[in-house]
C-alpha cells in the first residue's frame, strides 16, 4: 500500500502534465440554429453563410468583436491624394492561402470583379466600384463613380478568394441557380482566414481546424485550435444540448430558456444589442388602402394618424411582457452603433392613450377604422406576439387591426411587391451608417433604390439629399444631411419604431467571448479563462 | 397475378403524378423563394431576373411540366435552391440517415409490439397488462416532439446517458454512411428510434392483443385447447399466425409513415436525413427539393402497398384462389 500511494502521486502528475499539454488544443463546439448555406463567398448575403465564412476566409477589412472595422488583408486605406474617386489599399504581406499559395493584388482584383458578377449575391454592395486595379503586388485602387466616402464600410464581408485556386476549379464565377450543377466552391475553400475547412456535410456537421501558417499569430488570442460546427433547428434541443455539455456554445437562446441557461452550473448567458431594429411600415403614400376599410382615401396618409399609432404603442409593454426584458426599446428605426443615431432620435414617447385619441379625433377618424397588419412568425424574436401586442395597443384608440401572421417566405414578397399597407419588419445596417438605411427604407422606389421601401414615402427633397450622400466627401456636411433627413423622417413618422433586439449567447463560463452586434463570432478572438 | 401487377403499377404511375400535380399547384402557397434566394440588398429587378431564370413567372402546370421532363428526359431532379447542390445527391446523402432510424423504430415497434401484444392477450388480467395498456395510452395520445422533448430532458440533460442531438459518429460505407458501427452512433440511435416508433409500437400492441382476444375465442383454439396442445403451441404457433393478416396491413402501412413522419423526429433530435431535409425546404421554399420528397414519398407509399397486397396472397391461401378476379384492396 505504502509503496503504490508515490507512484499514484506520479499518475496524477504525469495525469495534470497532460491536461495542461491538452490545454494547448481547444476544441470548440458550436451551434446555431441555422447552417451556413453554401462555402462559396459570393453566393449568399446571408448572416449564418458569412459568419461562417469568416472563419476560413477573410476580407479586406474585418468586422471585430464589436463590428469595429480593422485591417484584414488590407493594412492601410485611403483616398487617393488628389483624385476623390479613387481608394487605395496596401496589402498585407507574407499571406498565404490555406494551400500554400500566395496572397497578391490579383487576387484582390479577381475577387471583386467575381463579387460583381450577375450571379453573385454581394454585387450590391459594390454597385460604385467602377474598376479595380492592381497597380503593384500589393497595392491595390479602386475608381468609384464618383466620390464614395463610405465604401470600406461595405467591404467587411467581401471575402477574397485565390484567383489560381479558382480556376484551377473552374469556379471563376459564382453559380447559377439554374445551372444544374453544383460547383466546387459550394463545399469546398481556400481562404487565408484562421481557419481551415477540415470537413463539411451541409446541415449536419462542420470541422475547422486552426491554420498553422495564420499571419494574425501574436495578434490575436487563436486559442481556439478546432472548431465543430453543428446547426441546431430546434430551440429546445439547442438548449438541451448546451445543458448537457454536447455543445460549448449556441448563438441563439430563445428568450424564455435564459433563466435556465444562466441558473444552470459551468454556463452563462451574454447578451449584447443587435444590429437590428424591428418596426412597423405604414402606407402612407397611396391615396386608398388596399386593405381597410376607409374608401376613397387614406388614414395612413395624415400624419396625425400616425403620429396617434406612435403615442398609443406601449414599448416598455413590449419589452416587458413579450420580450421578458430582452430588448432595447427605440423611438428610430437604427441602432445606436450606426453613424446618424443620436440619442434624441432614440427616444420614444410614453405610451399615451388619451392623447393618442385626441389626435384620431382631430384627424377626423374618432370612430377608427379597420386595417390589416402583416406580420412574419418565423423571422424575428417573438414577432408574431409583438403584432399581437400590437392589435391591442391600436384597439385602443380605434383602429381595429386583423392580423395576419405567416411564414417569412410569404410575408416578405407583401413588402417588395408593395401588396401590405400595415408590416413588420426588421432591419440591421451592415455598413453602420444611415445612408443605407435612406436608400433602402426611405428614398422613393426606383429601379437603384427604395426597394424595401413599403411606407410609399417619397419627397423628391429628400430623394436629392439621399442621392447627395453618397458622393459627399466633406464628412461634417455629410452628416449634417444625415440629420437633416432623420428630422424629416420622424417629423412625418414614415415608421413606427418598437425596438432594437438583444442578441443572447449561451457558453460554458470558462469562454471568455464577447457578444458580437452583427451576430457573427469571430472565433480567432475567443479566449479560455 | 402478374396482370395484377403490371396493372397496379400503371395506377401507381397515375397516383404518382397526381400526386406531384397537387404539390406543385400549393407550392405557391408556402411562398416565394426569391426573398430568401437574394439578400437583403437586392432590387426588384434582381427579384424579376431570378424569377424568370427559375421560370417561377410560369403557371404552375408549366413549372411542374418542366420538373417531369427534367426527370424523364435527363434524369435530373433539378437543383436545390438552398444548397446549390443537385437534389439527387443531396437526398441521397439524407436517405441512410432516415432509413437507419425508421429501420430501428419498425424493428422496435414490431418486436415490442407483437410480444407485448401477445402477453396483454393471454394475461388479460394480469397487473403487468394493465400497467402496459395504460401507459400505452400515454403513446398514442401524447405528440411526438413532445415525447422526444421529455426523452431528451431526462436521458440527455437530467442523466446524461445519450446524445441530445444529431447522429453520432458515422462510418461511411461506398455511397452509405452508417451509424450502426461506432458505438456514438449507435446511442444516437436510443432515443430518435424510441420517440419515432413508440407510436407505432402501441398501435400495433393493441391491434395484436384485439385480435388475439379474438382468435382465442374462437373454435379451434379450443379444440387445440381440447386436444391437449402445449399452450405455448397454441398461442404462437396457431393463434399468433391468425392475427398477423391485419397486423401485416397496418404495419406496412405505418412502415411509410414512419419514414413520412420522421419529419418531426428529426427536427427534434437534428437527426441529418430527409425529414429534416424537406422541413428547410419549406421554410426556404426549395421547390425542387420539396417536389423530389414529396414524389419519392409517394413512391414509398405505393411501392409498400404493393408489396402488402403481394404479402396477402402468401399469406392468405383464399386469395390465391380468386386471384385472378380481385385484388383489388
Amino acid at each position: 500500500m505504502l509503496m503504490k500511494r508515490p507512484l499514484l502521486a506520479v499518475a496524477a502528475a504525469t495525469a495534470l502534465m497532460a491536461s495542461t499539454a491538452l490545454a494547448g488544443a481547444e476544441t470548440l463546439r458550436w451551434a446555431r440554429a441555422g447552417d451556413s448555406l453554401t462555402l462559396d463567398p459570393h453566393s449568399q448575403n446571408e448572416g449564418p453563410t458569412h459568419a461562417l465564412s469568416q472563419q476560413i476566409y477573410e476580407p479586406l477589412i474585418s468586422p471585430d468583436m464589436e463590428a469595429k472595422p480593422i485591417p484584414a488583408l488590407a493594412t492601410e486605406w485611403g483616398v487617393k491624394d488628389g483624385d476623390p474617386n479613387v481608394w487605395v489599399f496596401k496589402l498585407r504581406e507574407g499571406v498565404k492561402f490555406h494551400d500554400g499559395a500566395d496572397f497578391t493584388a490579383e487576387d484582390v482584383v479577381f475577387s471583386f470583379n467575381r463579387a460583381k458578377m450577375e450571379s453573385s449575391d454581394m454585387k450590391e454592395l459594390l454597385v460604385s466600384i467602377k474598376e479595380v486595379r492592381a497597380v503593384d503586388d500589393y497595392t491595390v485602387e479602386m475608381e468609384t463613380d464618383g466620390p464614395n466616402p463610405i465604401l470600406p464600410n461595405n467591404l467587411t464581408n467581401l471575402f477574397i478568394m485565390d484567383k489560381g485556386w479558382a480556376e484551377t476549379h473552374g469556379v471563376e464565377a459564382p453559380a447559377e441557380f439554374d445551372t444544374g450543377e453544383e460547383t466546387y466552391a459550394v463545399r469546398n475553400a481556400n481562404g487565408t482566414g484562421a481557419f481551415m475547412l477540415e470537413s463539411r456535410e451541409p446541415d449536419t456537421k462542420t470541422v475547422l481546424k486552426a491554420n498553422p501558417d495564420y499571419w494574425g499569430k501574436g495578434e490575436f488570442p487563436l486559442e481556439v485550435t478546432e472548431i465543430i460546427y453543428t446547426p441546431i433547428q430546434n430551440a429546445a434541443t439547442r438548449v438541451a444540448a448546451l445543458l448537457s455539455g454536447e455543445v460549448d456554445l449556441i448563438q441563439d437562446v430563445p428568450v424564455q430558456d435564459l433563466q435556465r441557461v444562466s441558473d444552470a452550473d459551468g454556463l452563462k448567458v451574454d447578451n449584447a444589442p443587435q444590429n437590428r431594429t424591428i418596426f412597423f411600415g405604414i402606407n402612407s403614400g397611396d391615396d386608398d388602402l388596399a386593405n381597410d376599410n376607409v374608401d376613397g382615401k387614406n388614414p395612413f396618409s395624415d400624419v396625425r394618424v400616425r403620429k396617434a399609432m406612435n403615442m398609443a404603442i406601449d414599448r416598455d409593454a413590449i419589452k416587458m411582457v413579450v420580450m421578458r426584458g430582452q430588448s432595447a426599446p427605440t423611438g428610430v428605426i437604427i441602432p445606436p452603433f450606426v453613424n446618424g443615431w443620436t440619442e434624441d432620435l432614440d427616444k420614444y414617447p410614453k405610451a399615451d392613450v388619451a392623447a393618442a385619441k385626441a389626435l384620431m379625433e382631430e384627424a377626423g377618424y374618432g370612430d377608427g377604422f379597420e386595417v390589416t397588419l402583416h406580420c412574419p412568425n418565423d423571422r424575428y424574436i417573438n414577432d408574431e406576439a409583438i403584432c399581437q401586442a400590437m392589435v391591442g395597443m391600436m384597439g385602443q384608440i380605434g383602429i381595429k387591426v386583423n392580423l395576419i401572421a405567416q411564414t417569412k417566405a410569404n410575408h416578405f414578397p407583401l413588402i417588395s411587391g408593395k401588396e401590405t399597407d400595415f408590416y413588420l419588419l426588421g432591419w440591421g445596417v451592415p455598413t453602420f451608417d444611415s445612408e443605407y438605411v435612406f436608400n433602402f427604407l426611405v428614398h422613393s422606389t426606383t429601379d437603384e433604390r427604395g426597394s424595401w421601401n413599403g411606407s410609399r414615402f417619397s419627397n423628391p427633397e429628400v430623394d436629392d439629399m439621399i442621392k447627395s450622400l453618397g458622393s459627399e466627401t466633406d464628412i461634417e456636411k455629410r452628416d449634417d444631411t444625415i440629420s437633416k433627413i432623420w428630422q424629416i423622417v420622424q417629423d412625418e413618422q414614415v415608421y413606427l419604431p418598437v425596438h432594437n433586439q438583444v442578441l443572447n449567447w449561451g457558453m460554458k463560463d470558462n469562454v471568455n467571448f464577447p457578444v458580437q452586434p452583427e451576430d457573427q463570432p469571430h472565433f480567432k478572438f475567443l479566449q479560455y479563462n | 397475378m402478374l396482370a395484377f401487377i403490371i396493372r397496379r403499377v400503371a395506377q401507381s404511375v397515375v397516383v404518382l403524378l397526381v400526386v406531384g400535380l397537387v404539390a406543385f399547384s400549393l407550392f405557391r402557397f408556402v411562398g416565394d423563394p426569391v426573398e430568401n434566394l437574394l439578400g437583403q440588398e437586392r432590387t426588384i429587378a434582381d427579384i424579376e431576373r431570378v424569377r424568370s431564370q427559375l421560370g417561377l413567372d410560369q403557371p404552375f402546370p408549366v413549372q411542374y411540366f418542366k420538373f417531369l421532363k427534367g426527370i424523364v428526359v435527363d434524369g435530373n431532379f433539378g437543383v436545390s435552391y438552398r444548397q446549390g447542390r443537385p437534389v439527387a445527391d443531396i437526398i441521397a446523402e439524407r436517405a441512410p440517415a432516415t432509413l437507419e432510424l425508421a429501420f430501428v423504430s419498425a424493428v422496435f415497434a414490431l418486436v415490442l409490439g407483437i410480444s407485448l401484444g401477445v402477453y396483454t392477450a393471454i394475461r388479460r388480467d394480469g397487473w403487468l397488462s394493465n400497467a402496459v395498456m395504460t401507459l400505452s395510452l400515454v403513446g398514442v395520445s401524447l405528440p411526438t416532439f413532445l415525447i422526444g422533448i421529455l426523452l431528451i430532458y431526462v436521458f440527455a440533460v437530467e442523466l446524461g446517458w445519450l446524445p441530445s442531438f444529431g447522429r453520432g459518429e458515422t462510418v461511411k460505407i461506398g455511397g452509405w454512411t452508417t451509424g450502426f458501427l461506432t458505438a456514438s452512433g449507435l446511442k444516437a440511435l436510443i432515443l430518435p428510434a424510441i420517440t419515432l416508433g413508440l407510436y407505432q409500437m402501441t398501435l400495433i400492441m393493441r391491434l395484436v392483443r384485439s385480435e388475439m382476444l379474438e382468435v382465442l375465442r374462437s373454435d379451434y383454439v379450443k379444440f387445440a385447447d381440447a386436444r391437449g396442445l402445449p399452450s405455448r403451441r397454441i398461442h404462437f404457433r396457431h393463434a399468433l399466425k391468425n392475427t398477423l393478416v391485419p397486423v401485416i396491413t397496418i404495419t406496412g402501412l405505418q412502415l411509410g409513415s414512419i419514414v413520412a413522419f420522421a419529419i418531426i423526429t428529426e427536427t427534434v433530435f437534428q437527426w441529418p436525413g430527409v425529414g429534416l431535409l424537406f422541413i428547410n425546404a419549406i421554410q426556404f421554399v426549395d421547390i425542387p427539393v420539396m417536389a423530389t420528397y414529396l414524389m419519392l414519398i409517394s413512391v414509398l407509399f405505393v411501392t409498400i402497398n404493393l408489396i402488402v397486397d403481394l404479402l396477402y396472397f402468401s399469406i392468405d391461401p383464399r386469395l390465391k384462389a380468386d386471384g385472378s378476379a380481385g385484388g383489388g384492396h
